[in-house]
């Protein structure tokens, strides 16, 4: 009697591996969009180089025409390490990934953004994110040149790291205003307006001289604008080392600047993406 | 491997709580009563019902200004419906529109890309935000390198991209993550004929060899007419027929009659009524467009009952039904008429 036997192939046979969609965390969402805004800042220097020539522009007008003025009426002050920040404000202010934001609202990228599973809240965290890496870069050359230019930063290393923080942080809170209208308005002449804001902030307050030389409204103005306190603290880092009450002071300044500015934008992403 | 695929998608159906089921088990897309307005005076759709069977093509055929943009639009989770609800790969339009996200993939009427990236760039960001690992990203590029035929383009930006490389990057862009369900708003609008055929078979692959459920709008009767499982037509916001082509065209009739005529066309209508195997007259400036049963029959009493009225008759055509003369049927109007109007 002769036997057959059969064997079967019992391996599991699974189709070829389909990538599929999943979720894939705020972290990584907001790092996908930040990674594709520092791609276009180097294809978009148009956005970058104007502030930084204005930067080095004023500085060293400025420097030109207050430096004697200023020293030899304040004994040791040192005009360079004071108009450093307002160097560094006139360079950041402002720059930020928000007119990209409104041609991809025009252009319907923002659409295809909001098709895929991303959360909406990333999509303006991750340009944030790039404004700040940005307007850190930004700073560099600026200080920079003022220690080509001779300060002596008091505050030390930490000190000047700190310094680029709070410009950063800066850079950010004002950028809100920019994202706030892009996204309200869909329109890149709005956004260019949003620039109008820069004057009051950095102009209405001790940008080129010492607070205590200001007087009547200008003054009383400059009191109540954010940037003052601001500017007091970055300076405090450079001509007087850490000064807690000034960076406590800028710090709240940040803030209030920072919860009008983000509770704009992101009311703005709301009513976007509800309205759809 | 085409059956393996689409049983793999009917298991993703079964596994997961389907909320849009019909007898015929799940649906891909359900919509009940789904009403979009803005503001008081426009209803762009108005009370669409539609049950999309998965691993169909259906088309959605309508002209400017009909609503299917605002309907794949709601369908896709880009515009909140103002009333009835849909469930899209068996989750609620309104109530998991994260869960609809991941299971669609979408190209709008207007190509949706950034000029700045690169075309390689801008895929690998669509794989990153579906949340496919870079060894699936890559793999995904390979794919659809062929699809998009773009060859060494893909390294370039997209701002100098042609309309029709644009166009298929687009496509390539909402398939990254292999979508269940596939939305197409009029894809082959403004491409030349190659590419449109191009897109044509593209479509017809994606649902023979991934089961992929295609929900198409076409203002173009022909491409519904090759691509579409089942077709709807749309009129002002509304679903007014629907089947497939062919269950459409035999509600025309079996063929046509096509008379150009000099005179009367309300005297010509009359004269039509009650001959032989006529149907159905519409007319529309100095065409009548007539059903007919049977199409050689009808002919010679045709032309004999508008002579007989004194119409002077230019030419007379017989025809096949296209889905074009079934709009004419339940609209009144003509499907070009139509477009020119809105």
């Amino acid at each position: 009697m002769s036997t057959a036997q059969v064997t079967f192939d019992i391996t599991p046979r699974t189709a070829p591996d389909v990538a599929r969609a999943r979720p894939a965390g705020v972290i990584h969402d907001v790092v996908a969009i930040a990674g594709r805004s520092l791609r276009a800042v180097p294809r978009d220097l148009e956005a970058i180089v104007p502030p930084v020539f204005i930067a080095f522009f004023f500085f060293i007008v400025n420097i030109g025409t207050l430096e004697n003025l200023t020293q030899n009426n304040i004994a040791g002050f040192d005009y360079t390490a004071f108009e450093m920040a307002t160097a560094v404000l006139l360079g950041v202010t402002g720059v930020s990934r928000a007119q990209a934001l409104v041609i991809d609202v025009q252009n319907g990228y923002f659409d295809r953004l909001l098709l895929t599973p991303v959360r909406r809240s990333a999509i303006l965290i991750g340009h944030m994110v790039a404004d700040v890496a940005v307007s850190a870069t930004l700073c560099v050359p600026i200080i920079g040149l003022a220690f080509a230019l001779g300060i002596d930063f008091h505050a030390g290393v930490l000190g000047v790291l700190m310094f680029i923080v709070i410009a950063a942080l800066w850079s950010l809170a004002f950028a809100g205003f920019g994202y706030a209208i892009a996204l309200k308005t869909g329109n890149p002449a709005a956004v260019n307006s949003s620039f109008l804001l820069f004057f009051p902030f950095l102009f209405l307050t001790s940008s080129y001289v010492p607070r205590g030389q200001l007087s009547g409204w200008l003054d009383t103005v400059a009191g109540w604008n954010p940037v003052t306190y601001l500017l007091e603290g970055m300076r405090s880092l450079a001509l007087t080392g850490w000064r807690w009450d000034d960076l406590g002071k800028a710090a709240l300044a940040l803030l209030v600047v920072f919860l009008v500015s983000f509770s704009l934008c992101f009311a703005a992403l709301r009513a976007r993406v509800n309205q759809r | 491997m085409q059956t393996t695929m689409r049983h793999r998608q009917e298991d993703l159906y079964q596994a997961r709580d389907v909320e849009g089921t019909t007898d015929t088990g799940p649906s891909a897309i359900v919509a009940e009563g789904l009403t979009r307005t803005f503001g008081d005076a426009v209803t762009a759709v108005d009370g669409l019902d539609l049950t999309i069977r998965r691993g169909e093509i259906y088309g959605l055929l309508g002209p400017n200004g009909a609503g299917k943009s605002t309907t794949v639009k709601m369908l896709c989770t880009l515009l909140a419906p103002t009333g009835g609800r849909a469930t899209v790969a068996g989750f609620d339009i309104a109530s998991r529109p994260q869960q609809v996200r991941l299971h669609i993939g979408v190209a709008l009427q207007d190509v949706a890309l950034d000029p700045k990236q690169t075309g390689l760039e801008l895929l690998r960001l669509q794989g990153q935000l579906y949340g496919l690992s870079r060894r699936e990203i890559e793999q995904r590029l390979v794919e659809l390198r062929a699809l998009v035929d773009l060859g060494d383009a893909l390294e370039r930006r997209i701002e100098t991209y042609s309309g029709g490389m644009r166009r298929r990057l687009d496509l390539a862009a909402a398939l990254v993550h292999n979508p269940e369900v596939l939305f197409l708003d009029e894809p082959t609008t403004g491409l030349d004929p190659i590419s449109r055929a191009s897109v044509w078979q593209e479509v017809q692959r994606l649902n023979d060899d991934l089961g992929m459920t295609i929900l198409l709008t076409t203002q173009y009767l022909e491409e519904a007419d090759e691509l579409a499982d089942r077709v709807g037509i749309v009129d002002n916001g509304r679903l007014v027929a629907q089947g497939t082509p062919n269950e459409l065209k035999r509600r025309v009739g079996t063929d046509v009659v096509v008379a150009r005529i000099e005179g009367d066309p309300d005297a010509a209508q009359r004269a039509l009524q009650g001959v032989y195997g006529v149907a159905a007259v519409e007319s529309r400036d100095h065409e009548l467009t007539i059903s007919v049963d049977e199409g050689s029959s009808a002919i010679g009493p045709v032309a004999i009952a508008l002579h007989d009225a004194s119409i002077q008759v230019r030419d007379l055509t017989l025809r096949t039904p296209t889905l074009d003369d079934v709009f004419l049927e339940l609209t009144g109007a003509h499907f070009d008429a139509e477009e020119d109007r809105s």
